[in-house]
């Protein structure tokens, strides 16, 4: 399960969204401006079923999102979505990794605490004997440069999106 | 019937008498005829795979998709403790202070150690840099990386930690080590190839208990080895998943 966000654990200022998470509905989270630098030479690892609940979390995932492995594992990954990721994004992702492909781009992440850390995330279908039995997401340190090209990009994309749905 | 059994040619020089000794040892335990045959690089490795003329590896993580999905060898054991990591350094006088401050067209000085040099490229992804925008100057080993810096011929280098660590105190002292890797999940394995399936129980005792096995426990030694932890399909398929996003490229 997946609960709106506490503002007891919430570090300095934030401001509340409302996002609509697949299948699950809508999520109330607090976001902060505060972003965590990725830490060098860390991958970020977890795996899922096939419906995205997540089924295992290494130490980088811990530390970096804030929760306790014990939040984590059995929660949807959407635990990370962060509201100024387009939705858009997020499809294309699992049109591509339901198909038996690997997904690629560039994530911001919300952290249990409102702020937020970016990833350069891939994202590979875990096939067994011919069947995808879940996914294996990694997640390394961005390029800065990159990073700074998804922002005007995602938030043009958001707004594409809000206007659409009004 | 005699089994060929190999090691990855990434192995240090240091353990060459060790991995015969344990050859010798494995022969008697197990009660079967192993030829132990050293590959000089990766070319040749491959084609002796390509070839199923190989029957027991201690394999790169880097050829463990080729050796489980393609063919067919199942994985036994990995050595404790032994993850592979990886360390990017640069001269100690070096002005450079982090990755994010390398810049294209650098030259860097890397092995033909497979993961070592993926784990060191994608630690050299946040500065932008990819293999089209520097120049890999390849050496035979770990010392003459450091050499390449220390003579100035490269800006920075890619290290095994073992190797950076065990580097001598007087070249170790001028070099400065920029970022370490903490993956924690792509290791070695011995693995064994289809013709030796009917043994891969055998195998899995025999190696498991070869620490309390004060003959055992020397040959370990011999390797750098404190002792073999048993891996599973399943977490070989993980590394193997973790090492293809690593790999992965859209373009």
């Amino acid at each position: 399960m997946i609960s709106d966000m506490n503002p007891e654990g919430i570090v300095g200022e934030y401001s509340e969204s409302i996002i609509q998470l697949y299948e699950i509905g809508p999520r109330k989270v607090l976001v902060t401006n505060n972003e965590v630098p990725y830490p060098d030479g860390r991958l970020i690892v977890s795996r899922t079923d096939t419906k995205g609940i997540i089924t295992h979390v290494n130490r980088s995932f811990v530390e970096m999102s804030g929760y306790s492995e014990e939040e984590l594992v059995g929660a949807p990954h959407s635990i990370l979505r962060h509201p100024d990721m387009p939705r858009a994004a997020f499809k294309d992702l699992w049109d591509t990794i339901t198909e038996g492909r690997i997904w690629q781009g560039y994530v911001k992440n919300l952290r249990k605490d409102g702020g937020f850390y970016w990833v350069k995330a891939t994202v590979i279908p875990n096939i067994r004997k011919g069947r995808i039995v879940g996914y294996t997401s990694v997640r390394r340190k961005p390029d800065r440069r990159r990073v700074e090209e998804c922002i005007p990009l995602y938030a043009s994309m958001k707004k594409k999106e809000q206007e659409g749905s009004q | 019937m005699s089994y060929k059994f190999t090691v990855s040619p990434d192995f240090s020089p240091d353990y060459l008498s060790g991995w015969f000794i344990f050859n010798t040892w494995l022969q008697r335990a197990l009660g079967r005829s192993f030829h132990l045959e050293m590959m000089d690089n990766f070319q040749q490795l491959h084609q002796a795979i390509d070839e199923d003329r190989i029957d027991l590896i201690y394999a790169n993580p880097y050829d463990a998709s080729m050796l489980v999905r393609d063919k067919g060898f199942v994985p036994l054991v990995k050595p404790r403790g032994g993850a592979d990591e990886a360390v990017i350094a640069v001269r100690a006088d070096s002005d450079v202070d982090a990755v994010e401050s390398l810049f294209p067209g650098i030259k860097v000085a890397s092995t033909d150690d497979p993961d070592v040099h993926l784990m060191g490229m994608i630690m050299l992804e946040p500065a932008g840099l990819s293999h089209d925008s520097m120049e890999i100057k390849q050496c035979d080993n770990y010392v003459l990386v450091a050499k390449a810096l220390l003579k100035g011929e490269c800006e920075t280098g890619i290290f095994l930690d073992k190797a950076f660590d065990e580097l001598s105190r007087p070249i170790q002292s001028q070099l400065r080590a920029l970022v370490r890797s903490e993956i924690q999940v792509i290791h070695h394995s011995l693995m064994a190839g289809p013709r030796l399936q009917a043994e891969v129980g055998n195998l899995r005792r025999v190696l498991s208990t070869m620490e309390i096995d004060p003959k055992g426990q020397g040959v370990l030694e011999g390797l750098g080895v404190s002792g073999w932890d048993l891996v599973d399909e399943e977490e070989t398929e993980f590394m193997i998943d973790l090492m293809e996003t690593l790999t992965y490229s859209p373009d």
